[in-house]
């Protein structure tokens, strides 16, 4: 175990870091560029250890616990498991590979920075909160610089996209404000403790008649965050519009807090609506497997092309979870990092010819592969990543997700696999009409393939397709154990709606 | 020497990933001197290991954990038995000699080291999937396989024929792969593993149903690797790929890759009478209406290509009838004979700058003697004309057919034998005698080819001659049937007896006969022209017409699938923006509207609400504050922060927009 609170450690660097970069000069762009770099890769180097010090079979660990306001009962209480490990992970790997290809912001540079900054303490305070006040804090401030970086530093629709997306979240966030302080409250009056905190609140039974509106207020709110169907317009308005890094993160990591509240809270809390209605969930997911597909291959706009292949990808993520089966949910883990890496890196390349050119149309497009050959290898790598090619990160996510499911929902699994038709369409279709062909579009005769800079990027970003798919075993035995817990936790539960009443009754 | 096989595989991987890394830059023309030495050196350790079979060994190789969670377990290893030590031999002999062909045949290819980037790692692939333990393994090589493919095909991306090509093919396969994904979740399902050995021990445990479940859900994904109906579409096109590519995968090795999983799965196939018969109905269909369709084409390569799909539906024909041994022998006769007509077209190619219309040939013997040569031994072990090595494999499996009582299939077979025979020599007859059509531009640089290109035509020439001796007789079976027994689970089919009143000598006859009438009608129709094909042409219009136009499968796929599923696609975007945003939008919207009534109509009654809320505001608020006020001061230090934090955003937004 670590000596040092690790985690506070994660929440305060970006902080401070955010703070530092108030105090530079604006105009020595350059200073803050690389300042905020640093920043970023200290908060990764120091994320680091948590995977080498997590013992998967000792549930939460580097937990720091301190009374915050006491007379609400409300605990700054963070710790992470298997589950919440390789999110925060990504997060600190992501945001490091986003700071870096924003490299090419003219404008604003300080004030983006620091919304960025700002924006992974608040990332990563969502994976680690173990209490109900301090991880809505979280989830609501993270907003605020996501809803900046759109609102301000995004395309020519910026604003509605910005509005769209607060809102819309917004809407769902105060669903799930009012359910947790129904939770609060019912926690009080059973116990008489005030208490926020997450394990107290797993512990307290509930009356049966609301577990199902408290369910909804909860799923709504991350179901939208997720997104699934059919709550998921906001997203392609928010990716076309947002700045590359903003994409990468709001792909990467802000779609992993809606499983990832899934898995923390919403299921395990509700066990008995799961049951209830896992055939609703399974249904929507599968869904927005095929439907994202499908609308992915017609889009003209590559940025929003593969803003619906995540409403794809999610779908697998959703289904794997609602199916419970130790596969599947592994499956569905893994797929969220595969997700943000291979949907990650694509909003990286989009980004760099975007850059280039200043349109993501594919019909500009056409034949690059002969002027920017090195751009065109590392794209065929992540949309092959993308479309679940073996040997590659996304197959494994896909595969054990699938079989996982077909185990208990043989019927969802068959129709999920459709995907893997649906995604090599999609995908190469469009790379066939970016890269190959002669060149029609004289503009493209004068791009410059990568330099040094995106290169690195790219490498980083690749390493763990090939790592993950090649030797996926690191990644699996750390999330095991969790996994075990949580399907544990929501299955032991599955059938107990009737004993709950009781109890219920006999506590009041 | 059995144990160093993983090394095998290594080879191409290690030549790969240094032309992939340093070829453009660096190594450029030379990247040859990678490429080809690194096959050598597999083609060298898969002899040793042949040899190790040979004498009674086989391994498993365990190199690392792979997929490890509670219910399944499959780990990167190597299986090697005498089924893999026979596609090892194939592939790493076709491999080699197509590597060293492809200095010359792409010499001034511009994309040169990328050429070989793309070959190496495509030989990687197909070891990793002969090699592989387990399904999941050979589904790695698989899908790895035909993403070279698709590399391959689209080489020359600027035509938009081929990457349309590759595309087409890929996107096929995946159809097909989706069928084995649910195959491999069926087994995996029921028996909770798909190691091979694993699977094949506890095979016994399943029902017949889940077994032909499952046997034909792997089919499908054979139907769409090795290109059988009705998934062979692609195959033709891939012909837009380089011709040593061609020859390699889309005739020697990858498409191959059905009926190698077919046999490997013989114990499964076996237990399931129902998909054999599929799979023996399929191939022989498919055998019979490629060649059909094989007899009207000018492109040369495209009538090699069709032949191939026919030859293919006579492996699975071999193995539908439970002679999985001889569709694996008339695999590795096929693989030398057919590499060989390619990698002979290539040549022709190479020479007349690239056209491949038979219309615009003939003659070409007298400029290409040893590329017409080689070219007329690969078509008379194609036509099945003993002792060349297709004759062996053909007539293996057509007696096999006849004697597990497949009269209908056996009679198909051999009415496709005889057509195999007469597209083949009207290719022949075309190409390299008669009157010379060559336009005179080409004609002024005909030449024959440099000596890296035809030594390499020599070797396989002589495996086309030679390669049929091993399926001699001896006893009840072969030599080679007798060294895949160890593997092949023996079928016996209830009915055999009936089939041993013709002795196998009559049938043998039967065939010779067959595919010699065969060669005979192409020699009086294109070389003697005692018949005017053109006028035939126009008598049987309607069954030209047919072939011509490759029975308008792709045109109906387009209709029936591919555009369907695209007015899909067009459907769901419109009804995203319309209906789903729509209701998105349109609840803003009423918030909207509903804000501006709640100011200008309803105000007056909210002032009078005001007073009577008022009293219960300031209870409410007493109460909240009364918690807020503990007299902590990290408490007061939050609501300090937060409340900066707020402003600060707000003045933010403000100054920025």
């Amino acid at each position: 175990m670590m000596e040092y609170p690790i985690i506070s450690l994660l929440l305060v660097i970006p902080l401070f870091g955010a703070i530092i970069v108030a105090l530079i000069d604006g105009k020595n762009e350059k200073a803050i560029r690389w300042f905020a770099l640093s920043v970023s890769l200290v908060e990764f180097v120091v994320s680091i250890p948590l995977y080498f010090y997590f013992d998967p079979n000792k549930g939460f660990q580097f937990v720091e616990k301190y009374p915050w306001i006491k007379s609400w009962g409300a605990w700054y209480h963070v710790g992470i498991d298997g589950i919440s490990l390789f999110l925060v992970l990504l997060t600190t790997f992501l945001t490091t590979l986003s700071i870096l290809a924003s490299w090419t912001i003219e404008k604003r540079v300080k004030e983006y920075m620091i919304a960025f900054l700002f924006l992974e303490t608040t990332m990563i305070g969502v994976f680690v909160a173990l209490d109900f006040l301090l991880f809505y804090l979280f989830w609501e401030l993270l907003l605020i610089p996501m809803f900046l970086l759109i609102g301000v530093w995004g395309g020519p629709r910026r604003v509605y996209a910005a509005i769209k997306f607060f809102l819309y979240t917004m809407a769902g966030s105060v669903l799930m404000l009012g359910a947790i302080i129904y939770l609060y409250w019912n926690h009080y009056k059973l116990t008489g403790d005030l208490s926020f905190d997450i394990f107290d609140i797993y512990r307290t039974s509930l009356p049966p008649s609301v577990i199902p509106y408290l369910f909804f207020a909860f799923a709504v709110s991350f179901a939208i965050k997720v997104p699934m169907w059919p709550f998921h317009t906001w997203l392609p308005d928010a990716h076309v519009e947002a700045p590359t890094a903003g994409s990468v993160i709001l792909a990467g990591i802000l779609l992993k807090m809606g499983t990832y509240g899934f898995m923390r809270f919403c299921m395990p809390l509700f066990p008995q609506a799961v049951g209830e209605y896992s055939y609703l969930f399974l249904t929507l997911s599968v869904i927005g497997i095929i439907y994202g597909a499908l609308v992915a291959l017609v889009q003209e706009d590559i940025k929003k092309l593969v803003a619906y292949s995540s409403v794809s990808h999610l779908g697998t993520c959703m289904l794997g979870l609602f199916a419970l089966t130790p596969e599947s949910v592994s499956g569905s883990l893994l797929q969220m990092i595969n997700h943000g890496i291979s949907t990650g890196a694509l909003f990286l390349l989009v980004g760099m010819i975007y850059d280039r050119r200043h349109t993501r149309l594919i019909s500009e497009y056409g034949g690059i592969a002969k002027v920017m050959p090195i751009y065109a290898t590392f794209f065929s790598i992540t949309a092959f990543s993308s479309c679940g090619l073996p040997g590659l990160n996304g197959f494994i996510g896909e595969f054990l997700t699938l079989l996982g499911t077909f185990k208990v929902y043989p019927l969802f699994a068959i129709l999920g696999a459709t995907a893997t038709v649906f995604s090599a369409a999609y995908l190469l279709w469009m790379y066939k009409r970016v890269f190959f062909h002669e060149i029609t579009n004289p503009e493209n005769l004068k791009l410059k393939d990568l330099d040094f800079r995106e290169i690195l990027i790219m490498l980083a970003i690749v390493t763990p397709m090939f790592w993950i798919g090649l030797y996926p075993k690191p990644f699996l035995d750390k999330m095991e154990p969790a996994v075990n817990t949580f399907i544990e936790s929501v299955k032991s539960a599955k059938n107990t709606f009737v004993v709950d009443k009781v109890v219920y009754n006999l506590e009041k | 020497m059995i144990e160093y096989a993983w090394l095998i595989p290594v080879f191409p991987l290690v030549g790969m990933t240094i032309n992939g890394i340093f070829g453009i830059k660096y190594i450029k023309d030379k990247a040859h001197w990678v490429a080809v030495p690194a096959l050598g050196l597999s083609w060298l350790f898969s002899i040793l290991v042949f040899i190790d079979v040979l004498n009674g060994k086989t391994a498993l190789i365990e190199l690392f954990d792979w997929i490890i969670t509670p219910d399944i377990n499959v780990k990167v290893a190597f299986w090697i038995d005498q089924l893999t030590a026979v596609m090892l031999m194939v592939v790493t002999t076709l491999s080699f000699w197509i590597h060293v062909y492809s200095i010359g045949y792409m010499g001034h290819d511009p994309g040169y080291p990328r050429y070989f980037t793309y070959l190496n790692m495509f030989v990687f692939f197909m070891l990793i999937l002969v090699l592989g333990s387990s399904y999941l393994l050979l589904f790695v090589g698989w899908e790895g396989v035909g993403l070279c493919s698709y590399l391959l095909i689209g080489y020359w991306y600027e035509r938009e024929s081929a990457w349309k090509a590759g595309m087409k093919a890929f996107i096929t396969n995946r159809v097909g792969d989706y069928g084995f994904i649910l195959g491999m979740f069926t087994l995996w399902y029921y028996l909770g593993t798909l190691n091979f050995n694993e699977v094949f021990a506890k095979a016994h445990t399943l029902s017949p149903e889940i077994v032909t479940i499952a046997t034909l859900l792997l089919f499908a994904g054979a139907t769409g690797k090795s290109a059988q109906i009705p998934l062979y579409v692609w195959l033709p096109d891939a012909m837009e790929g380089p011709t040593p590519v061609s020859a390699l995968i889309h005739a020697a090795t990858m498409v191959t890759a059905g009926v190698y999983m077919v046999a490997r799965s013989n114990v499964l196939y076996s237990m399931a009478p129902l998909s054999l018969e599929v799979v023996a109905i399929i191939g022989c269909l498919t055998a019979f209406f490629a060649a059909t369709i094989g007899t009207s084409q000018f492109d040369l390569k495209r009538v090699l290509a069709y032949s191939t799909v026919s030859q293919l539906g006579y492996m699975f024909f071999g193995c539908g009838v439970g002679a999985y041994a001889s569709g694996i022998f008339h695999l590795m006769t096929h693989a030398f004979f057919k590499g060989l007509l390619f990698l002979s077209s290539g040549s022709v190619m190479h020479a007349m700058s690239d056209v491949l219309d038979m219309r615009l040939m003939g003659s070409l013997k007298k400029y290409m003697p040893i590329t017409s040569f080689t070219f007329i031994i690969g078509g008379l072990a194609l036509a099945g004309i003993p002792p060349f090595a297709g004759f062996w494999s053909k007539d293996e499996i057509l007696h096999h057919a006849f004697t597990s009582g497949h009269i209908t299939l056996w009679f198909l077979g051999t009415l496709t034998a005889g057509i195999t025979a007469y597209y083949t020599f009207r290719a022949v007859f075309m190409t390299f005698f008669g009157r010379g059509r060559i336009p005179k531009v080409i004609k002024e640089h005909l030449h024959e080819s440099p000596p890296v290109m035809t030594i390499p035509l020599i070797v396989l020439s002589i495996g086309a001659i030679f390669a049929g001796f091993v399926g001699l007789k001896k006893g009840e079976t072969t030599y080679f049937g007798e060294f895949l027994a160890p593997v092949i689970h023996v079928v016996h089919h209830a009915n055999e007896g009936h089939a041993k009143a013709i002795p196998e000598s009559m049938l043998i006859a039967l065939s010779v006969a067959v595919g010699l009438t065969g060669i005979f009608i192409a020699y009086i129709v294109h070389m003697k022209k005692l018949i005017d094909p053109n006028e035939w042409v126009k008598r049987l219009w309607f069954l030209h017409r047919v072939f011509y136009r490759k029975y308008w499968v792709d045109e109906l796929y387009f209709a029936l699938f591919i555009d369907r599923t695209l007015d899909l696609a067009f459907f769901s975007w419109k009804f995203d923006q319309w209906i789903i945003d729509g209701v998105v939008n349109g609840a803003a919207w009423i918030s909207r509207a509903f804000a501006w009534i709640t100011r200008y109509c309803t105000e007056p009654f909210i002032v009078d609400g005001a007073v009577n809320g008022a009293s219960y505001v300031v209870d409410l608020s007493a109460r909240v504050l009364r918690r807020v006020q503990t007299g902590l001061v990290s408490n007061y230090m939050l609501f300090v922060v937060a409340g900066t934090v707020c402003l600060l955003t707000v003045f933010m937004f403000i100054r920025l927009f």
